[in-house]
Parts: C-alpha cells; structure tokens; sequence
C-alpha cells in the first residue's frame, strides 16, 4: 500500500501532527515538571525543559507525600480505588447489559418511554444528591462504607450503561432473536446463550467508559467513602490542593501522573478494542 | 489502664452498636502539606499516648470548600466526625443547628478562660459555653517585603499609605513589580481587608465588617478604601488571575516583585526556599496597620457524640489541642503563633514573636479585629456577597462608589 | 404485546413479565434516586433552609433571591456561551479528525492514543497543567514571547471578558478525542460500496463526505450531543481547576454556583432553587430530543 507523497498527503500528515502537539502539550508539561527540582521550577519556566532530571519528585509521591496525617504518599490509596471500582464498574455494566436487552429485545408498551426515563439520570447534576443520599445512606446503615459508595456509583453509572448496550442490541437483527424464540428458547437462554457471546465489543467499550468515570471520580468519593478508605483522587486531591503550605509543583504532578496510571494504561492498551467496539454498533443510535 | 478501656468498650458497644470504636477520634481538617500534617501528627501522637486511637479524614482544597461538603452529608447522615476544622462564625452556625458538644467541663478544669484572650474565646463558645478548641492564630495584615529590590529601587519600608505608594512608584521605575498579588477571591478580599484597616482604622473596620452597619459599609471611609484599592490595583500586574498565592511568594522571593500582602503563613515558602527573616526577607505590619492585628484562628469543631467512650477521646482531644506541647509544637511548623497566651516563645523566629507581641497590644488598645477574608468576622452567606463584590471590583472598571453601595447591599445578605 | 408467537408453554408466559420484573430495580433505583431526589431538591428550594436542610415551607422567596442576584445571571449566560462553543468546537473537531484519521494513516494507532488519552484523566490532574500554559507570563504567551515575537499576546485566561473561552478550549482538549473515536466507529461501519459508487460517478472526496458520508452519520451525531450536553451542563472540575469562576466572577458557572451557594456558603436553600432552574433547563431541551431520538430509532 505504498501511497505517493501528494501535497494533499502532507497537509493531511502536517494536521494531525499538529493536532497530536496540541493534546500532547499538557502531559508534556505535567512529565517535565514533575522531573524538575522546585528550584527550577521557582525560575519561572514552566514550559522550558528541565535543567536537571530528578525522580525524586516520584519518588516521594509514591511512598513519602503527605495526604493527611499519615505521609506515605500515593501507595495505599490504590488498593481502596480498586476495591471501589471493580465491583462498581462489572455491577454496572452487567445491569446495562440487561436492561439495553430489555429495552431493545423485549419492546413492551411504554419499555421507549421507561428508557427515555433513566436516561434522564445520566443529567442530574452530581451535586444535586448529595445530601439526599447521605441522608438515606445513613437511614440504610451503610453512609460511609465501600458498599454505599459502590451502591452510588452503580445507580448513577446505570444510565449510561443501559444506553451503550440498547444501542449495541438494536443493531442486531431481530431474525437471530425470533428464530431462537420459535426453538423454544426463553429469555435468559437468548441473553447467555445468543447475545453474550457477541457482546464482547460492547463489554468492552462499557468496562473503558464505566472505569474512567468511577476511577476519576472525586465528589462521591470525598463524600461517601469511609474516612479510612478514601479512593485515590482524594488523596491526590489533598496532596495537590493545600492552603497554606508550601507547594511542591513537582510531588504534585508526579502524583497527578501516577493517579492516572491505571486508567492511562488502560486506553493505551484497549483503546483499539475502544474505537472497535464502537464500531459495532454502539453509536449506531 | 486496658482493661478498663476494654470494658469501657464492651459497654459501650453493648449499649450502642454504633460505627464508632471505644477511644477513637476522628478529625476533619484540610492541614495536608508537609508543614502541617507533620504539625497534626503530632496531635496524633499526643493522643496515641493517651489510649485513643486516632482515625484520619483528611479533605483538602478550596480552603475548606470540599471538607465543609463531607461534614455536612456526614452530619445529616447521623455519623458525624468528632471533631471538625471549624472556624470563626461557623461555629455560631453549626451551633444553632444543635450539633455540636459541650465541652465546658474539660475548658472549666483547664482554665481555658485564663488562658485565652477573651476576642479568641468568644469565638469558641456558643450560648456561652465552649464547643471548640483553638489551635492557632495567624496574622493575617502582613507586608512581606523583598528588602534586595527596594534597595535596588532606593525605596524604603513603607509604614502609611502615601509612602507605600512613593516606595511602589520607585520599584515600578526600577523594572520591579510592586506589588506581587494572586487574583483569586479570597486574596483580593486578603488585600481589601488590609487597605480598609490601614485607611480606615480598626473602629471603622468593627463597624463595617464585624456589626455590617449599612451607614459605615456605604460610607466615604469606604468609598476611600476602594479608591486606595483602585490605585494599589494599578501596581499588580495584568498576569495575577488566578495565581495562586505562593507563586506570588516565589516573585517576591526571587526579586521579581517587591511586596506582597499575606497572612502569615506566607513565611513557610521563604523559608522552604532557604530565606532568613529579617536579612532575606522583611515581615512588616500593612501600611498604616502597625497597631492593628486582623486575626484568622484555626480550631476544632466538636460534634455530639452518642458514644460514651467517644464522649471521652473527646474530651482527651480538646485538652490535647489546647496544652502548651501541642500548641508549640504546631504552630513552630505552621507559621502562626499559639493561641493559648501563656506558651513560651523563645523556639519561634522574630515575624512570629513580633506577631505575638503586636497581639498584646493590639488587645490591650482594641487593634484586634478578625480577618473576614479569612471567614472570621460575619456569617458566610455574608461574607461569600462581600468577597464576590471585591472580586468584582478587582477585576472591572467598577467605580469606588459603586463598590461602596454594592458592598453595603452585600451586608444585608445573611 | 410484541411476541411474536403465543406458543402454549409456560414460558412464553415467563418471557412476558420476566422483561417488566428485570427492568424494574433499575426503574425503582432512577425512581428513587434521580426523579425522588430531584423532588426533594424542589422542596428544599421552596425552604428557607440554610446550613442543613430544614423542611419548613417559606414560598418562592429562594427563586426571588436567585433572580435578584447577578452572580447568576453571569454563571447562566457563561453556560451558554461555554456550552454552545464547548458542543460546536468539540463536534467539528472531532469529526474533523476521525475524517483525516479515517484516510488510511501510518500509525493510525499512536495519534489515536494521543487523541484519546486527555479522557482518561480526570480535570483534577489536568487543570494545574493548563493553567499554567494559559497564563501569560508562565506560559505560551512567555514562550512565544521569548522566541522573538514580543507582541503575541495571548491572555484569554485573565480577561474577565474572555475567561470563559479558555474553559471552552481546555474543554474541547479533553473531550475532542472521545468525540473523535465516536466518529471514527461510524465512519468505519459504513458500507464500503455506496462510496465506490460515488466514486465510480465521478464525485470528489471531499463531495462525497458532505453530501453521503456525513449525513449517514445522524445517529452519531445523536450520540455525540447527548454525551457533549451532559458534559457541559456537569462541567464542574472543568471551570474549577482552570479559573475557579474567576477572574472575580467572570467564568462562574451554574454547578459552581450551586455547589457554593449550598456546600460553602450556607445558604443550601438558594443553592437548591438554582439547582432546580439547571434541572429545569435540562428537562426542557433534552427531554424531547431524547423522546424523538427514541422513537425514530425503531429498527426498520
């Protein structure tokens, strides 16, 4: 596929590199300072490349930042994020998944407006419930435990879910369902047996979309963690935003860096099966 | 000494199956830099030793703006923290919501009235009894000056306003920035609190901003203040949006700029970047503020506990927080001064045995007055209108006496 | 009903309410938790509630409060502004790529990487990063500067009259990418033979993207709108980080108005009515959309 250099070839090569310097001129900021020393960052040169390069500034939001009172740095604050996220995200999209079956499978009289109905819930402003929520989280016993922050991730994640997977199902032909029906097979046999294998695209874009969302998340975590449990961005979040400290640019972008680890690796390494899965059918609205 | 803790616990539990362990605190503050959590580690230790336990719920930024969000879903979640980063007319507020202990009996045993200047221990009672524990207290009308550039600039200290405006000119002339500022909310209102004490006194400032009297706030001395404002803002220069407060430290630091206003843990960053106090850097009164001390004191808030055993670590704690150790030991890392009077000085640098010797005074002649930039004087419906004025005012070509009236207007918020 | 046979078994009879029984959790959950909780906020506007919610009905003295208050009117229009430009610019661009990413690229893989990634962090991370490169003396402005171009001024982020735009491009930034790699999916699911067709009758490329390419596309687009709205309308971390609302008020948005006014300021009834006035907005533009998308959508 050897294609001749056009002119139209290198304009079109020439947009997207520089498209590429555009998205990349932030991570690059963030990489280069976090391998500076405060003092050349004190300088004034933000953007400038380092006169030095130091991984002390890693090393100390690895195992040494202060996030509260214990100053052991990012570490331990990956193990909550975890166990917050996983079950959160597989709950989540299991439940989308049947319910984007329900709403495209198994059409009833007002099953268009029901859907139109939760996917009002991916609108409601953050802020709006999160006093509601405290306030039933406490009548349940579970306000500030991993299972209530799980419980909120997983109804505020539901929308979404339920739409990717709707999507995915509708583009399916409707002769693959009606055949099996006419064999006698029931509900969930259709889902385990027909759909769930060829889910694997759509699984994969809703794992992506569902783990980004819960891993970065900072304002359910803040609230409705437990004290000792607080995920990831929390931490980040009070080595980042002190008051009346002193400021270490450096620690704080290191940290920021490592904070993203997880989900940055993830859309380096799915991000393929990201566009694919796409691909198959989930914009196909 | 365990086994008594022990049964303590097993009644307690028998009693209420509550989350809350036997001896355990749990504390709500945003004190996460490196200076202050190895500070609050401290408290942590010093309780440690006590038997309790301690149970960290650390929630920075926005200078308390996310924290106060947990404590309040935390609170109407009926599991509240023992003790939270409260300060000034909060306390006020989150006592007429009937939430928080009384802890007058450790205060009675204590002394704390003898030990607390009577301005400091107002603030921590409600209806008359103590619900809080100060920590510290910072100096908030300081002029960091960069003593290098003004030499350059053959300047001098300014102590009035008319000599800060002849020092600034020659800096300007000099290729220095005068003034380096960050034009965020809080800093513009950080700035506008020490012009309006310096123009217009401490008694002008106890009337505006402490009773928020509708004459004074729309007043000429206001007008004034805004007008001092308005020139003071003509030696900032157009980049300080948004900056945060120690980058503008770091351009007095390195000669780029010659002053900034700041309270006084501004004194951390000069000496993080290896500056001596009265060589390298100068910590002097604002202009025309040298009798004056606007105050900004930090304090832990103590929530009802069903507890008995909780009830206990809290009363541990707020003894803690105000014995000498702690309260010397604190403040040394945090750059404020002890709240509590009678804590020796001679470990503390001289900003902060000048902060505390103009706190004496200032008491004695009534140039004590709290920060309302830093939450301390109105309530915060109030106090969140003012700042947005100033800001505004800050960042437009909004006229001093428009400013004035919408100030005034901005007070009847509450 | 839609089954389509009603064979005598048992479990045609199953298959009949089983969709209903399996829908509802999450019916009861949207119930309980969006519809409930947006039932409670209105009540709590009607309140005079101030540091915690106090159930006493006081009137419409909150929404009169709202009105009065130009902080409101800023962060209202400010949304219009960020969001049409936020949605337009984060559409065009989007789509702009996944055209030229779409003309058989070496490493098509790597700059759609590069593309993606700014999603995958969070506005916490990013918003120090951007500020700084906004800034003019710490950033572009300084280094455009000090390669030889002293008159380049770009000072967007502290002009109160142009803060919000920064927003917007930071914005774009971050969600461009996602916006790209939907098109991308859509550009890659159509039939390879209506274009070879078009190119057999002689139409130039950039003809038949206008006229058959992108117009097949309208389901994406769908797609696209909705997911941009929600971000603009939440945009929250977003403002925060990169201007705080500032210079003064300048850049104020709703979510930060309500987020203040209830959390900081104690005055959680206000926050409440301007919460319900964002809700309201929302319902009127989006529910119809969304109704109408439904619909059309029916397969066939």
């Amino acid at each position: 596929m050897a294609k001749h250099l056009s002119v139209g070839r290198i304009v079109l090569y020439a947009a997207l590199v520089l498209m590429a310097a555009y998205y990349l001129l932030p991570l690059y900021v963030m990489l280069s300072t976090s391998v500076k020393t405060l003092d050349d960052i004190r300088a004034g040169n933000l953007i400038s490349l380092p006169h030095a390069i130091t991984l002390d500034a890693w090393s100390k939001a690895w195992s040494s930042a202060c996030t509260g009172v214990q100053c052991e740095g990012m570490k331990g604050f990956f193990w909550n994020s975890v166990k917050m996220a996983v079950p959160s995200v597989l709950l989540s999209t299991l439940i989308g998944a049947i319910n984007g079956y329900v709403v495209s499978m198994w059409r009833f009289k007002g099953s268009d407006a029901l859907f139109t109905m939760v996917l009002v819930g991916c609108f409601i402003p953050f802020q709006v419930v999160l006093l509601p929520m405290a306030t039933l989280l406490g009548q349940l016993g579970i306000a500030n435990t991993t299972t209530g922050l799980v419980v909120v991730h997983v109804v505020y994640g539901l929308a979404f879910t339920t739409l990717f997977f709707r999507n995915f199902y509708v583009t399916i032909p409707d002769e693959l369902v009606k055949a099996a029906r006419i064999d006698g097979a029931g509900f969930w046999t259709i889902f385990f047996r027909i759909l769930m294998p060829i889910s694997g695209p759509i699984f994969m874009v809703c794992v992506i979309w569902q783990f980004t969302q819960i891993w970065n998340d900072f304002l359910f975590g803040v609230v409705f963690a437990a004290g000792e449990s607080q995920p990831i961005t929390v931490a980040l979040n009070n080595l980042v935003n002190t008051s009346t400290g002193v400021k270490e640019y450096n620690v704080d972008m290191a940290a920021a860096i490592i904070a993203a680890l997880p989900t940055l690796f993830v859309y380096m390494v799915a991000g393929r099966y990201f566009v694919r899965g796409l691909t198959a059918g989930a914009v196909k609205g | 000494m365990k086994l008594k803790q022990l049964s303590a616990a097993l009644l307690a539990t028998a009693i209420l199956p509550a989350t809350v362990f036997a001896g355990e605190v749990e504390v709500l503050h945003w004190w996460t830099s490196g200076g202050e959590a190895k500070s609050v580690a401290e408290l942590k230790k010093m309780m440690n030793a006590k038997g309790d336990t301690w149970k960290d719920f650390a929630v920075a930024g926005g200078g308390g703006d996310n924290a106060m969000t947990a404590l309040k879903t935390r609170v109407v979640s009926g599991n509240p923290p023992t003790a939270a980063q409260i300060k000034g007319p909060a306390i006020q507020e989150w006592g007429a919501e009937g939430v928080l202990a009384n802890i007058d009996a450790v205060a009675k045993a204590e002394g704390w009235d003898k030990q607390l200047p009577p301005v400091v221990s107002q603030v921590m009672k409600y209806k008359g009894q103590y619900v809080a524990a100060p920590v510290n207290v910072h100096r908030v009308n300081w002029l960091w000056v960069n003593p290098d550039a003004l030499k350059k600039a053959g300047a001098k200290v300014p102590t009035t306003w008319p000599e800060f405006f002849e020092t600034a000119d020659k800096l300007q002339k000099a290729g220095i920035q005068p003034i380096a500022h960050g034009g965020q909310p809080w800093q513009d209102a950080t700035l506008f609190e020490s012009v309006a004490l310096g123009v217009g006194g401490a008694d002008y400032y106890k009337k505006a901003f402490v009773k928020l009297d509708q004459a004074t706030l729309a007043g000429p001395t206001t007008v004034k203040v805004f007008e001092t404002l308005q020139k003071v803002k003509g030696y900032i220069d157009k980049g300080a949006a948004g900056r945060d407060w120690n980058l503008a430290t770091a351009m007095v630091i390195n000669g780029k700029a010659g002053m900034q206003f700041m309270g006084d843990w501004a004194k951390g960053e000069f000496t993080a970047a290896g500056k001596k106090p009265g060589k390298d850097f100068l910590c002097v009164a604002a202009p025309g503020t040298a009798n004056s001390f606007t105050f900004n004191i930090d304090s832990l808030a103590m929530f009802k506990q069903k507890n008995p055993a909780a009830q206990k670590a809290q009363s541990d704690l707020a003894e803690t927080v105000m014995s000498k150790d702690f309260q010397e030991v604190f403040n040394l890392n945090k750059g404020s001064i002890p709240a509590r009077l009678d804590t020796p000085m001679d470990k503390f640098d001289d900003c902060a045995k000048k902060s505390k010797a103009d706190l004496t005074t200032a008491n004695k002649n009534g140039g004590l007055v709290p920060s309302f930039a830093h939450k301390m004087a109105m309530p915060s419906a109030t106090e969140g209108a003012m700042v947005d004025v100033i800001s505004q005012f800050m960042n437009s070509s909004m006229t001093p006496k428009t400013a004035a009236e919408r100030l005034a207007k901005a007070g009847k918020v509450h | 009903m839609s089954s389509p046979n009603k064979a005598s078994s048992w479990s045609a009879l199953a298959d009949r309410w089983l969709p209903k029984l399996v829908l509802s959790p999450s019916l009861a959950a949207s119930l309980l938790f969006v519809y409930g909780f947006i039932a409670w906020t209105a009540w709590l506007s009607l309140t005079e509630s101030r540091l915690l919610p106090d159930m006493t009905l006081s009137g419409l003295v909150q929404y009169r409060e709202l009105f009065d208050n130009d902080r409101w009117w800023t962060a209202v229009a400010n949304l219009g502004i960020f969001g049409g430009l936020f949605i337009f610019c984060a559409l065009a661009v989007g789509l702009l790529l996944a055209v030229l990413l779409d003309q058989k690229i070496r490493a098509e893989g790597a700059l759609r990487t590069i593309y993606l990634y700014p999603m995958a962090l969070s506005f916490i991370v990013t918003g120090t990063a951007w500020k700084w490169m906004l800034n003019p003396d710490l950033g572009l402005q300084k280094l455009v500067n000090d390669w030889g171009f002293p008159n380049f001024t770009f000072d967007w982020l502290v002009d109160p009259d142009k803060a919000i735009y920064t927003v917007a491009i930071a914005g774009v930034w971050q969600s461009s990418g996602f916006v790209m790699a939907l098109f991308l999916a859509g550009l890659r699911g159509i039939d390879d033979s209506i274009i070879k067709a078009a190119q057999v009758d002689g139409a130039s490329l950039p003809v038949i993207y206008w006229r058959i390419i992108i117009p097949s596309l309208r389901p994406v687009f769908f797609s696209v709108l909705l997911i941009l709205s929600h971000i603009a309308i939440k945009s929250f971390d977003l403002v925060m980080a990169l201007t705080g609302g500032g210079p003064g008020t300048s850049s104020d948005v709703p979510a930060i108005f309500m987020y203040q006014f209830a959390f900081t300021r104690g005055q959680l009834g206000l926050g409440a009515a301007s919460a319900m006035m964002m809700l309201m907005t929302i319902v009127a533009v989006l529910v119809p959309l969304m109704y109408m998308e439904t619909r059309s959508a029916k397969r066939g």
